[in-house]
């Protein structure tokens, strides 16, 4: 039959993959490395003009390169290496026919051409709108479209994953329930597509403002369904870049989840409560109630926190269960003193796990709590904390799995290994403090999006205390650290697709031996474990929990005196 | 103690499905309820408390 002929079967893991989802795969991720090159420099533009002594870009430019950098980097380069985890985690593990590829590659093109658009539209200067676009700013019509049909293309990606769960279903190519790595990418599918009909919901009257068509868009109404989009497709990430985790855990370790069904529960706590963390953003609007604010952001999203405490627990547990399977049973932490640190998929993988929690979580959590939200709403602490989520969460998560998945698709060894070991470290750590001192100088009140914290030409002053200068300089140096493993990872895979020596083939190996027969690609719990160490780690990070927690209480309680 | 590998899904012909498995197999289900539960709580909530906020006279 034509369609077996149009699978080929990996030598590396044993997968047979199909052509047409390989290609693919291929395109969205380097379409995904190219834009996180773009939006990374402009990034760090962005970062060299808010160091306060270096102050690289004039208003305008600097205005406009923010725009960019969102946009690049929090949308493009993130929903590119979704779509091909997407097509991954479907066609791929449940080793099936992609459902139409064909319409793959009209969503691609519609995703290509959408990014391209809104781009030049900002790049031409007269749509420094910044990602969050509020009205009554107005970008040129072609920015909005743009955004549109990007999405449109993201959405027709998510349907091309539910078509494909459905003929592996039908076609019987796996046993039972979908493994737990696509059922996570089943969850991030879900959000994305609420994700992008509240876009549409909200996008095409700005369009039609835009253009003339309408009058007005009121501007509460905007935020609140603007944010549905805005946050939510961060939400995306966070549900593709935990299937990641379980992902890396299963190749790397061939790790089962501690168990399956608490982290399925955990997963569906997400597709239920993990979006209204959008309404954070509103906490300060003056036209909602404590009620809907307080339901959305504190009641229902503990609820998803719960999911991602969860997540939290069992992946490093899943992990230190297969080291002490493999013998590493000394002490507490032999498992992690021996872990291979110097595979960047590994070290990549754990530091997302420990940087998303410790700086992405916690300050998530806190933000979320409308009267801790008062100290840094709009500060700099906002991009601080989705620094420490999508950056050295998602970002780097999505890094760990390239270094396993790009010489895998290609068969080609890693162009710089040697490199390759440092960049996760030099991304991570200098990402991670960016983070930060974002979020400390956010604390002190330096605005989230200004282009000078000294108000030099301003008519009424402000000074700043001289701590919150220097944590913008120390924020400038922590990010051209970042800057540089960035630039690193991308050398490394543009490298490794045009120079990396091809791989010689592997002597096959016994059908048990490879992943595609091990825990990524079928259900299963390990069942009775002991994770001292985990269970250790968590502790100290429930500590810092509500170390962090009582002192913000106690930060806002100095805010206004009593007496 | 050797550890127990427990897979999930199988189940023995004949035996009931469990509500929650039920819930968790079926891809439409889960995004039926995803889209639903934020668009009440969060969409049509707000709007409503935005489209309630008096216009000034």
């Amino acid at each position: 039959m034509a369609i077996n002929r149009q699978f080929r079967t990996c030598p590396d893991t044993g997968f047979k993959i199909h052509l047409p989802a390989d290609k693919l795969i291929k395109w969205n991720a380097v379409t995904a490395v190219v834009f996180l090159l773009i939006g990374g420099i402009f990034g760090l533009a962005v970062a060299l003009t808010r160091w306060p002594e270096v102050h690289l870009l004039d208003a305008d430019l600097f205005y406009l390169a923010l725009t960019a950098h969102g946009l690049d980097v929090l949308l493009v380069w993130i929903i590119f290496f979704e779509v091909a985890i997407l097509y991954f985690a479907s066609s791929v593990l449940l080793q099936c026919r992609l459902a139409t590829p064909w319409l793959g590659w009209v969503a691609y093109i519609l995703m290509l051409v959408g990014a391209l658009i809104t781009n030049v539209a900002v790049l031409r200067g007269d749509s420094s709108v910044m990602f969050t676009s509020y009205v009554p700013m107005k970008a040129a019509p072609d920015f909005y479209l743009g955004i549109i049909l990007f999405a449109v293309g993201a959405l027709l990606a998510c349907f091309i994953f539910l078509g494909t769960l459905v003929i592996a279903k039908n076609e019987k190519t796996y046993e039972g329930s979908i493994p737990l790595v696509t059922f996570g990418a089943l969850t991030a599918a879900i959000i994305a597509i609420f994700t992008i009909a509240a876009g549409a919901i909200i996008l095409i009257p700005t369009l039609l403002w835009s253009v003339g068509y309408v009058g007005s868009i009121d501007t509460v109404m905007y935020k609140v369904v603007w944010w549905a989009m805005g946050h939510s497709s961060q939400q995306i990430n966070v549900a593709a870049h935990i299937s990641v985790w379980y992902a890396l855990a299963a190749i790397l370790f061939g790790a089962k989840p501690l168990s399956e069904k608490v982290s399925r529960t955990a997963f569906l706590l997400y597709i239920l409560f993990l979006q209204i963390a959008s309404a954070h953003h509103l906490l300060v609007e003056p036209g909602l109630s404590s009620e809907y604010k307080i339901f959305n952001t504190s009641y229902a999203l503990y609820l998803a926190v719960l999911g991602s405490m969860i997540h939290g627990l069992t992946v490093p547990g899943a992990v230190e269960h297969a080291q002490r399977k493999k013998g590493l049973n000394k002490g507490m932490f032999e498992w992690l003193r021996k872990a291979p640190w110097g595979n960047p998929a590994f070290s990549g993988f754990a530091l997302s796990v420990v940087m998303f929690g410790f700086l992405g979580g916690i300050s998530g959590v806190m933000m979320g709590a409308e009267q801790l939200n008062i100290i840094i709403h709009n500060t700099l602490y906002v991009p601080g904390h989705f620094h420490g989520t999508v950056v050295v969460g998602t970002t780097l998560a999505f890094m760990a799995l390239a270094y396993w998945l790009v010489p895998v698709l290609w068969q080609r060894e890693l162009f710089l290994p040697g490199l390759a070991k440092w960049q996760p470290y030099l991304f991570g750590i200098g990402m991670g403090l960016a983070s930060l001192f974002m979020m400390g100088a956010g604390t002190l009140g330096v605005p989230r999006r200004h282009w000078d914290i000294s108000f030099a030409d301003a008519t009424l002053s402000h000074e700043f205390p001289a701590a919150a200068y220097l944590m913008m300089g120390m924020n400038g140096v922590a990010a051209l650290i970042g800057g540089i493993g960035g630039a690193i990872f991308v050398l490394n895979m543009v490298g490794t697709l045009l120079l990396g020596k091809k791989k010689q083939p592997a002597p096959a190996k016994a059908e048990e031996e490879t992943v595609a027969q091990g825990p990524i690609a079928v259900s299963g719990s390990a069942g009775a474990v002991s994770v001292p160490g985990t269970f250790t780690l968590a502790l100290i990070f429930l500590v810092t929990f509500i170390l962090y927690y009582f002192v913000n209480w106690n930060y806002l309680a100095g805010v206004w005196g009593l007496s | 103690m050797a550890e127990e590998e427990i897979k999930t899904g199988g189940g023995d012909a004949g035996e009931p499905i469990p509500f929650m498995q039920q819930v968790l197999d079926n891809p439409f289900l889960l995004l039926f309820l995803g889209i639903t539960v934020p668009t009440v709580t969060y969409i049509i909530w707000g709007v409503m408390e935005v489209a309630s906020i008096p216009v000034a006279q």
